[in-house]
């Protein structure tokens, strides 16, 4: 048993880097649930866009084209989600349903007609893929990390070398926070997932108000999408999101709709996940071998136990899932 | 008020959806540089050129009635089980134990045990999502979605260790021979109908109809069926009637996932006769589509699964043939399930109008 090996600075860079794509789609979430629009569509659009983002890359070698023809993917899927569920007042959780099949499907019949490697894009070097920013003086060899002492390694190893996608999380949080209890268009925000009624009698656009929390929604998981595949890994794979919309939905319960919990839940998730691949250091703190299928597993099992009410009670916003019929 | 006849509610606006489907999957089909109309003769012979691809088409519907009923059944309780998959699994799981230790002499024996046990298994792993939301009130769709992303490594844990055959695969070991239920071919052939024996459709299909009976009468004749559309209704109303919420949760949910399980009795013990990694192949996912385009009755769900057969086996011709994905079917599932789901106001509302418009005249 060595307690201290669920420190490793390997596995909390891990976190780092799968937590951020969990944190931007629960963010996304975050804004379209706080408007009244359940979402669990999170994950299909980050997987579109994550297929957009990769083929776009490559085929134009520049990853920041990418990146727009990933999140305008995404936004229209969202824009999608907005017309079923509050123009046509339709079932929002079967609009998700919907676009998620749909992004699963589509991404690689896509990705067959386009690059006939079997539903994946070519492999990403270069220009057309997020490269990791080193900080001056920091140690790139994983051979002299592994020798360096401990502040040089937290320095070499979890704070040099994110992309660029990483560092400006650091700041989304805080901005989150700010539009959300500090501006006029928070207030309303919120408000629309509280009580519509009340917004409309204000004389604000309950559909307006909808739609732009939506959009929000869309270039979030966009950015997230985007950044697994051009950052986090190098190219598309199918269903490559794997369930990671839905864990950040997750994230979003357990967070209570609230930014900076946002920030804890998604990387305690973005943990699990950085210890799933490391059963050798789970191994080592624990002291007994564990079969890879319960680390496969591990990430929903504590999302359950979560849900299950180790949290309190989580109260979704009041208007949530209901669509708005304006009084004539 | 009414605002328009009920052939136009019933028939109607699922067939305009349909068509909206019909016409976006075509869009899909050119843009990736085939021809719409070539597809579509080549799925439709694919899936009913002979009495071997009707087989087949027969088998895949099997799986959907029952993953679509186990969707309707929640969604009268106004629970949207997104679980059946993982139910699915879990079921084959069950039915793969029965039939793997206990010596069943017949296979009509064998089809009340592994069937049982099956449905035994997939409701156990409703049970909990549907405990956690009646007591906890935490969202079924995240719950069952999560169930999902568990059953999987369960499967491959087991089937490459403790349940594991010989050999590289993993897979069980295939069940007795007495215990293989009859195919399509054997039970026509009794009553005289000759029947390609290439394909996969058995006994389990009996067992679908079945079941698509034993739902309707649930439903629609029972007290239980009752309570459960009026909850699914209105809960308030429901509750002020003396019914209790978490007891109609749990059941439609454990009927549910039973039903989901069930799909083994088709999957694993009618065509595979042993359990493999991937049974399910995304039917718990195609029964989300069909119990919506059914309307959640199980005379729509019968025919929408035997609709969602020809897209599956056509679009395995459709791959073999044109080299487009197999998840093309995907797509055409999505845009089922957004235009007949999501988007019925879209298609509905404008119909009405109309009704409404003419209805007018009409009184004039």
């Amino acid at each position: 048993m060595d307690l201290l090996a669920f420190f490793d600075i390997a596995v909390l860079d891990g976190t780092v880097r799968l937590g951020v794509p969990l944190l931007l789609a629960c963010l996304a979430g975050l804004y379209s649930e706080r408007a009244g629009i359940f979402d669990i569509g999170l994950e299909g659009k980050m997987l579109i866009a994550a297929f957009l983002a990769a083929g776009v890359s490559f085929t134009t070698g520049s990853v920041w084209l990418g990146l727009i023809a990933g999140v305008l993917a995404s936004v229209i899927l969202s824009l999608l989600h907005g017309l079923a569920s509050i123009t046509f007042r339709g079932n929002q959780l079967i609009s998700g349903v919907a676009i998620n099949f749909f992004a699963s499907g589509i991404t690689v019949v896509a990705a067959q007609a386009w690059f006939g490697e079997g539903g994946r894009t070519p492999s990403l070097s270069g220009a057309a893929r997020f490269e990791s920013i080193q900080f001056p003086g920091a140690l790139t060899r994983i051979r002299d990390i592994a020798k360096a002492d401990l502040p040089m390694k937290v320095y070499s190893e979890l704070l040099s070398g994110h992309t660029i996608i990483v560092y400006l999380c650091i700041l989304i949080v805080p901005f989150v926070w700010w539009t959300l209890y500090r501006t006029r268009f928070g207030l309303r925000l919120r408000a629309v997932g509280e009580n519509p009624g009340a917004v409309d009698t204000a004389g604000i656009s309950v559909y307006r108000m909808r739609y732009s929390a939506v959009i929000i929604c869309g270039v979030l998981c966009g950015l997230a999408g985007a950044y697994l595949s051009t950052g986090l890994q190098a190219g598309f794979v199918r269903e490559m999101t794997a369930g990671r919309g839905y864990i950040a939905l997750a994230a979003l319960i357990f967070a209570k709709w609230r930014p900076w919990q946002a920030l804890g839940a998604t990387m305690l998730f973005g943990y699990l996940q950085a210890l799933a691949i490391r059963p050798d250091i789970l191994e080592r703190a624990i002291g007994i071998r564990v079969q890879t299928q319960v680390l496969d597993a591990l990430p929903y099992v504590l999302t359950v136990i979560v849900l299950a009410g180790f949290v309190g009670k989580a109260i979704p916003p009041r208007a949530g899932g209901e669509a708005y019929v304006k009084e004539r | 008020m009414q605002k328009m006849p009920n052939w136009a509610d019933v028939v109607l606006v699922p067939v305009l959806s349909l068509v909206l489907a019909a016409i976006i999957s075509a869009i899909v089909i050119l843009a990736i540089g085939h021809n719409p109309i070539d597809a579509l003769g080549i799925m439709v012979k694919g899936a009913l050129g002979n009495s071997a691809n009707v087989s087949y088409t027969l088998y895949y519907a099997t799986n959907f009635i029952f993953t679509g009923l186990a969707v309707a059944v929640a969604y009268h309780a106004r629970m949207f089980n997104i679980g059946g998959e993982g139910q699915a699994y879990i079921g084959g799981l069950g039915a793969a134990l029965a039939c793997l230790y206990i010596p069943w002499p017949h296979w009509t024996l064998a089809l009340i045990g592994g069937g049982v046990a099956a449905a035994v298994f997939g409701a156990a792993w409703a049970a909990i999502p549907a405990y956690l939301q009646a007591k906890r009130g935490s969202h079924i769709v995240i719950t069952t979605i999560m169930f999902n992303y568990m059953a999987y490594p369960l499967l491959n844990f087991l089937l490459n260790g403790p349940i594991k055959a010989g050999g590289m695969e993993p897979a069980t070991p295939s069940f007795a021979e007495a215990m293989h239920l009859p195919n399509l071919s054997a039970i026509l052939g009794a009553v005289g109908i000759s029947f390609s024996d290439r394909g996969p459709a058995n006994f389990a299909l009996i067992i679908a109809l079945l079941a698509c009976v034993f739902v309707w009468a649930l439903i629609w004749k029972t007290k239980l069926g009752y309570e459960t559309r009026a909850f699914g209704q209105s809960e308030t109303a429901a509750k002020y009637a003396g019914i209790k919420p978490t007891k109609i949760i749990m059941i439609a949910m454990l009927i549910s996932g039973g039903l989901a399980g069930m799909m083994a009795i088709n999957n694993v013990m009618g065509e595979a006769e042993r359990l493999v990694l991937n049974a399910v192949e995304g039917a718990g996912f195609i029964g989300i589509a069909v119990a919506l385009m059914g309307r959640n009755h199980p005379v729509g769900i019968l025919i929408a699964a035997i609709l969602f057969g020809i897209l599956y086996q056509g679009g395995a011709e459709l791959s073999a043939e044109l080299r487009i994905p197999r998840e093309m079917v995907t797509v055409i599932q999505a845009l089922v399930i957004l235009f007949t789901g999501a988007l019925d106001n879209m298609v509905r509302m404008p119909i009405e109008k109309l009704f409404v418009a003419f209805g007018r005249k009409g009184a004039n």
